[in-house]
């Protein structure tokens, strides 16, 4: 979607506010939060893409303003409903509906490790045949999908050269919405800084993105 | 706040998400003393200082500098660090011609495993936003001035690859142990916004 999340070549949003060696987590809440979501993911099945996709749905306003491991709650109240894991009385009154089932906790302390260790769950070993390899010239499709996608408004239409290829992974896009994996090869695609932003970038500065198979077109 | 919030979720997020842990544990799907422990763990288990004794592993051996440029997810491996969904990490290093940046445009991807979790201005509109239109102008920001010469190549992680910046080796740090090297690897050196720090100027040195 076109939304205020796909940030990259905007202006006017402000300096940087750099913080040298801060806290991990600026909050207790913060830190609960985010091991709240890594306990409860084994109840829901949730994926990755369609957390990303549901903070895309956060209100422009909220998503500028509201502090990052709130937008983080705000998603996963949304999925514990999502999921029937919590009713919307259990959210309000903060207890357990009468008659509700008592379950038993699937990450008990000595699972942290396995949580901890878990690697990327993206990767496949099978996929569609890759249509493109290191050193083709491609061209970033012109797509404005109402829902999730990894392909920027600022590369849409743009020309790069693909540096390399990176794989089988699942489709973002697709794997948002329910409408399947669609394993299909990952490249890293080069676009020269000027081709993206025109004459005011440095001539040899480039911007590589991640994009899928079905992102690119031969140029 | 009011005082009076007999019905609805209370608006402040820490009244909120203690309302949802006890929730949740009442309903027995959470173990309080697991969300102690993954707390412990994104506190004190991961953070910059794993990937400081990658890069300065790096910086003393060639040939784990070689293994960790060509298949990073190995040779972290060989230093035993795994798991954080960083499997797909992408070691990339910057030289006297090349200086590489990191940033996440569409969200807040961020190799967990050797970084730990994103500082918040890395998460922020402002990075975000300029990191891909203007590096020299957000490097300038946090007080990094490169030759015009010199080749920026901004990553954008878009999809599930990670990033980590391999940083040049300061002058002044031959015969410095790992340790004394590692101390010289910021943070935003591996994010690709900042400079590995010169020996001696370690202690009192902040970024801007």
């Amino acid at each position: 979607m076109n939304g205020i999340h796909d940030m990259g070549g905007m202006h006017g949003l402000g300096p940087i506010e750099i913080e040298p060696d801060g806290p991990v987590f600026h909050a207790a809440w913060e830190g609960r939060v985010v091991a709240l979501g890594d306990t409860m993911g084994p109840w829901g099945n949730w994926t990755v893409d369609r957390f990303r996709y549901l903070r895309e749905t956060i209100t422009p306003a909220d998503y500028l303003t509201k502090p990052y491991y709130e937008q983080w709650l705000m998603n996963f109240l949304r999925l514990f409903l999502e999921a029937g894991l919590v009713s919307e009385s259990e959210l309000a009154n903060g207890r357990p509906d009468a008659g509700a089932p008592k379950h038993e906790p699937k990450i008990r302390i000595e699972d942290v490790a396995r949580v901890a260790g878990r690697e990327d769950t993206a990767r496949r070993e099978d996929g569609k045949t890759p249509r493109f390899q290191p050193g083709d010239a491609v061209v970033a499709r012109t797509i404005s999908p109402t829902g999730h996608t990894r392909l920027p408004r600022y590369a849409r239409g743009k020309r790069g050269v693909i540096d390399r290829d990176h794989g089988i992974f699942v489709f973002a896009d697709t794997n948002a919405h329910g409408r399947g994996e669609n394993p299909q090869h990952v490249y890293s695609v080069r676009f020269a800084a000027r081709e993206l932003w025109g004459e005011s970038a440095a001539p040899r500065d480039g911007v590589y993105l991640d994009l899928w198979d079905d992102h690119l077109d031969p140029a | 706040m009011s005082q009076d919030h007999s019905h609805d979720q209370p608006s402040d997020p820490a009244l909120q998400v203690k309302a949802l842990e006890s929730l949740l544990v009442e309903k027995g799907y959470v173990d309080p003393a697991a969300l102690d422990a993954l707390v412990d763990a994104y506190e004190n288990k991961i953070g910059p200082h794993v990937g400081a004794r990658v890069v300065a592993n790096a910086w003393l051996n060639p040939d784990f500098k070689d293994a960790l440029l060509t298949d990073a997810k190995s040779a972290l491996a060989e230093l035993g660090i795994t798991g954080w969904r960083s499997a797909n990490l992408i070691a990339l290093e910057n030289t006297p011609s090349v200086h590489n940046l990191v940033v996440c445009t569409l969200c807040s991807c961020y190799p967990w495993s050797v970084l730990g979790l994103p500082p918040t201005w890395y998460k922020s509109g402002p990075f975000r936003s300029r990191a891909v239109i203007d590096p020299r102008g957000v490097l300038g920001e946090f007080g990094v001035a490169l030759p015009e010469e010199v080749e920026i190549r901004v990553w954008d992680s878009t999809a599930e690859l990670r990033y980590l910046v391999v940083p040049q080796r300061p002058v002044g740090s031959d015969g410095l142990s790992e340790d004394a090297l590692a101390a010289l690897v910021t943070r935003d050196s591996m994010i690709g916004t900042g400079l590995a720090r010169t020996p001696g100027a370690a202690a009192e040195e902040a970024p801007a």
